[in-house]
């Protein structure tokens, strides 16, 4: 802290750092008050999410400001920790603030007693977590930021095995803490190179050097190593779907919704801001890689049974997509195209906004949703929206702006996206310029997808007839659930209707970044969202909401006013067929079907079909990810033939041991005294 | 907003509303004719729609509410698809609001619920015709948006006005593109209309059905305004088809006598057009519903050729 006794002369960064302490602080209280199961739910973690809504107002203040700096003594004696909130952090900021004030809420509803461990620990996590995606955000050297990304990582470590007794959890646990120090080696040896040798970590004195393209090119790479590990890019993406549905719901949103975007801000911060020139094909890389991970993620998303899987697959598409945005900047900001370097960051960045929010919305339906009737296998659920009303229109209007539908968030940023791809005048690169413009019709592809897979996704849960007698009597969600999902909601209708304004804020982001903003020319427009001119592309989400509206409403008054309003309730027809049971509804298997047939080479699948002289008939497929059966496994098998080797040396007896220690003596000797 | 502006807006919204059934009536027409049938009456499509509207609905026993709002919501998205696509004019206040790219949101939008809807009841027939509509939707989708992107990089735009004022006034301009990007329209269209060689609007077999299945549900008011949503989604579609590929004759801004005269040429141009999509039905067969697949992917191989040929030639 800045030591002003005078609260008012305070930098944003104080108070941020204010809410930081403060989280540690309701995380303490929760360990003062391990087994107060009440407290802990409906004190402590309500407080946390007011913390939450606070740094978003801090955030929101300090994104127009000038960089504000501070240097903690905290850590080694002559290794102090930097701190800086401009711009970029701010806008990461607010959505930590933003989407964890919802999940809070909603958490204080949700933990139950005797789930694993004990609240008041999971509380400490939970608010630890928090506090370390703040500070990886705010750090501005080296040595902060691997603290701190590394406390991040162990405390969603131990969130994730919240339910630390049911074996698979412990393994995905596992899987998810080893692909995250994967890429955290290559993001320290990418600070490693950024330095150039100068021994001092400081991202200042990162951004004085200057690298030649070699030695920035291996930085950007292993950059994207590290925090596409993180983030789920492809091919380092296997632990999204084992950790996500290991994790209790709120903490799936958390690492769904805003951890992952945590490793696009670190690849944001290297490769505009710490780099200090870009390289075209490294958008092309990224560019790349993040259409690989879309496509992958939506066509595996579309045949998941497990709904948390589902949503899981759906985030390594959002990440894909963008990966791709981003990489597209890149490729512009590398030909000092400024306006559309802008125009694609700044769906990228809209994308990070919509996609926390709605992908936290989405995990938190689905939380409610395991809460009530126990059942994670989309093929044991159905007719939900019956029982839970509110969980269904709230979790609708989620899976709309997942699936890029207008008037909602999702569609804004993907609209903005493809305009970005659409008008590439002019890059000098003849091979670009040609494949660009098609590389969208990839993008529309996925979004057309994601449609698909979101429609069986609120489909199976939420309609139709309840799939088993249990579903019946199923609660809809309690208050504090209801505050927090509510809060989420309202940000995403506000991101979907207000561009315009959101755009504002990201502004400054995009200056900062790449040098140039759509603010100016956005704002000229009044409530329709131009990001160049009305004539080429324009788009008004309050009226187009407003024109269907008065469209439904006019038909609704008409058809009163000039017919009837006479309504009759009967069985349901289905073409005369007498006889029908849930049974007979399309599963998830179903639905998945076209799409398991279309894109068979992407999945490794098994089959196995009844015969018809089975007594018990069963018809069973799996289906899972060759990158298992190609990459992992295979290194796997290779580390435990190096580790069977190394045991050769591990005889287990104690005079093997003493005979080692003896010739390391003599050879260590022999050096010394030559 | 110029009160020729609304003029013209109101104008297109009301002409869309009364011509769209009647549009679906002259195609029935004709293809009773083209296949040797006695025709039903031109106005056959509109003495359907006043007896469903007079009928009671009904109602599964659990329907959700969600069941009873998608026609409203169905037929309030075709309205205003209606309303932004420049059919007789191109001064049209409501068009800044969703270029090509909304336009195609808005229909997918309308998809998504009229799939929700179908499955809400949960009966077998209900729920394939959902994974139909979306399997063809999510083929059929990116292909459209392709054919528009063509369109907009001819006019280095993708405000639905802008493009038809291009197109227009260029007439003597050549666009290598705009051929593959019209076949590859033609297709799309076929498909998302619930059109022959995809879908049969006259089956009665209830394993073939995509449309008819979804909307096996509904009856009275709600089928009414389901129906009258789908002839809008023709006639749309027939719409965007003529403003890209035969743009002339649209009226601009400020010029009252081309609206009038506006009508009679998009009556003309429908005309022709309705007559053209009765014979390809005439002479095409349905195909398996795994076949479709591939003609959806010719259809957007062809688009993204356009769109090629287009960079490559045009610049």
């Amino acid at each position: 802290m800045s030591g002003i006794p005078d609260p008012w002369s305070w930098l944003h960064l104080d108070w941020a750092l204010l809410v930081v302490c403060a989280w540690l602080a309701v995380g303490l209280a929760g360990v003062l008050a391990l087994r107060r199961f009440r407290l802990v739910a409906q004190v402590l973690f309500p407080i946390g999410g007011l913390l939450g809504v606070v740094l978003f107002g801090i955030a929101l203040g300090a994104v127009f400001g000038t960089p504000e700096v501070a240097v903690l003594p905290l850590g080694l004696p002559t290794l102090p920790f930097h701190l800086r909130l401009d711009s970029l952090s701010a806008f990461f900021l607010m959505v930590i603030g933003c989407t964890s004030a919802g999940v809070s809420a909603f958490a204080a509803g949700y933990f139950r007693r005797g789930e694993g461990t004990p609240p008041g620990l999971l509380c400490l996590e939970y608010h630890v977590f928090l506090a370390s995606m703040v500070m990886v955000v705010l750090a501005d050297d080296a040595y902060a930021f691997m603290v701190m990304w590394e406390t991040m990582a162990l405390a969603s470590f131990f969130l994730v095995t919240a339910n630390h007794r049911i074996p698979e959890i412990r393994r995905a646990g596992y899987l998810y803490l080893l692909v995250a120090h994967i890429g955290a080696i290559a993001i320290l040896m990418c600070f490693g190179v950024l330095q150039a040798g100068t021994g001092d970590y400081s991202f200042d004195n990162m951004r004085a050097q200057h690298l030649s393209p070699f030695w920035a090119s291996v930085g950007f790479l292993l950059a994207l190593l590290g925090f596409g590990a993180k983030a789920g890019l492809l091919p380092l993406h296997i632990w999204l779907p084992e950790a996500h549905p290991a994790a209790p719901s709120p903490v799936s949103a958390l690492l769904s919704g805003v951890m992952l975007k945590t490793a696009i801000y670190g690849l944001l911060r290297v490769s505009f801001d710490l780099l200090p020139a870009q390289l075209w094909w490294w958008g092309g890389v990224l560019l790349a890689v993040g259409l690989a991970s879309a496509l992958f993620g939506v066509v595996f998303a579309a045949v998941q049974v497990d709904m948390k899987r589902l949503l899981a697959y759906s985030s390594i598409e959002n990440i894909g997509l963008l990966g791709a945005g981003i990489g597209l900047a890149l490729i512009f900001s590398a030909y000092a195209m400024k306006p559309m370097a802008a125009l694609a960051l700044t769906a990228s960045l809209y994308h990070v906004a919509t996609h926390a929010l709605f992908k936290s919305l989405l995990f938190l339906g689905t939380g409610c949703v395991l809460h009530s009737t126990a059942e994670r296998n989309l093929g044991k659920l159905g007719g939900l929206i019956r029982s839970m009303p509110w969980v269904a229109w709230v979790t609708l209007l989620a899976v709309l702006a997942s699936a890029g539908l207008p008037p909602l968030g999702g569609f804004v940023s993907e609209w903005l996206l493809l305009q970005s791809f659409l008008f590439t005048p002019g890059l000098p690169d003849p091979v670009l310029n040609m494949l660009i413009p098609v590389v969208a019709a990839l993008i529309a592809l996925v979004a057309a997808l994601a449609g698909y897979t979101m429609v069986k996704f609120f489909g199976v849960i939420f309609l139709g007839q309840p799939r088993e007698e249990k579903l019946k009597h199923a609660r809809d969600a309690g208050p504090w659930e209801r505050v927090g999902m509510l809060w989420l909601t309202i940000g995403c209708v506000a991101l979907g209707l207000l561009p315009v304004q959101v755009i504002q804020l990201i502004d400054p982001v995009t200056r900062q970044l790449v040098a140039a903003g759509l603010g100016d020319t956005v704002a000229a427009n009044g409530w329709l969202l131009a990001p160049t001119s009305v004539e080429r592309a324009s788009y008004g989400p309050l009226i187009f909401l407003a024109g269907v509206a008065a469209s439904c409403a006019l038909a609704f008054l008409l058809v009163r006013l000039l017919y009837h309003g006479r309504m009759r309730r009967a069985p349901p027809w289905d073409c005369g067929f007498p006889w029908q049971s849930a049974r007979m509804q399309d599963t998830a298997e179903g639905f998945g079907q076209p799409i398991r047939q279309i894109f068979e080479p992407f999945f490794r699948m098994q089959r196995e079909l009844p015969s018809p002289f089975d007594a018990q008939p069963r018809y069973r497929v799996t289906v899972e990810d060759h990158f298992w059966h190609w990459l992992y496994l295979p290194i796997a098998a290779a580390v435990a033939r190096v580790a069977q080797w190394v045991g050769l040396l591990q005889q287990g007896r104690i005079a093997i041991y003493l005979l080692y220690s003896f010739v390391t003596l003599i050879v260590m000797l022999m050096v010394v005294t030559r | 907003m110029t009160l020729y502006g609304a003029i013209s807006q109101l104008l297109e919204i009301v002409v869309a509303l009364a011509l769209a059934p009647l549009l679906s009536g002259w195609v029935n027409q004709w293809r009773a004719w083209l296949q040797n049938k006695t025709a039903p009456p031109l106005l056959q499509p509109y003495r359907v729609l006043h007896k469903l509207f007079n009928k009671d609905s009904v109602v599964a026993e659990h329907a959700s509410s969600l069941f009873r709002s998608t026609p409203y919501i169905v037929f309030g998205c075709m309205t205003l698809a209606c309303a932004i696509i420049p059919t007789l004019s191109t001064d049209l206040p409501l068009s800044p609001a969703a270029d090509a790219i909304a336009l195609v949101g808005l229909f997918a939008l309308a998809r998504v619920f009229i799939s929700l809807a179908a499955m809400d009841i949960g009966t077998a027939f209900g729920s394939l015709g959902a994974r139909r509509e979306m399997f063809i939707g999510f083929l059929a989708e990116p292909a459209l948006l392709m054919v528009l992107f063509s369109a907009s990089l001819v006019s280095k735009s993708t405000s639905l006005t802008t493009i038809v004022e291009t197109v227009a006034h260029n007439e003597f301009a050549i666009y290598p593109g705009l051929p593959f990007a019209g076949v590859a329209f033609v297709i799309v269209s076929l498909a998302e209309n619930a059109r022959v060689p995809v879908d049969n609007p006259s089956t009665h077999l209830e394993l073939t059905m995509v449309h008819e299945a979804l909307i096996l549900e509904y009856s009275g008011r709600h089928l009414a305004l389901l129906e009258w949503a789908a002839s809008l989604k023709l006639f749309a579609y027939s719409c965007i088809g003529l403003a890209l590929f035969f743009p002339w004759g649209v009226a601009e801004a400020q010029a009252p006598l081309a609206l009038l005269l506006a009508l009679p040429v998009l009556l003309g141009k429908l005309a022709l057009g309705g007559i053209a999509l009765a014979l390809l039905e005439t002479l095409s067969a349905k195909m398996r519903i795994f076949r479709v697949p591939e003609f959806l992917a010719t259809a957007f191989l062809l688009a993204v050729i356009g769109l090629l040929v287009h960079i490559l030639l045009g610049g």
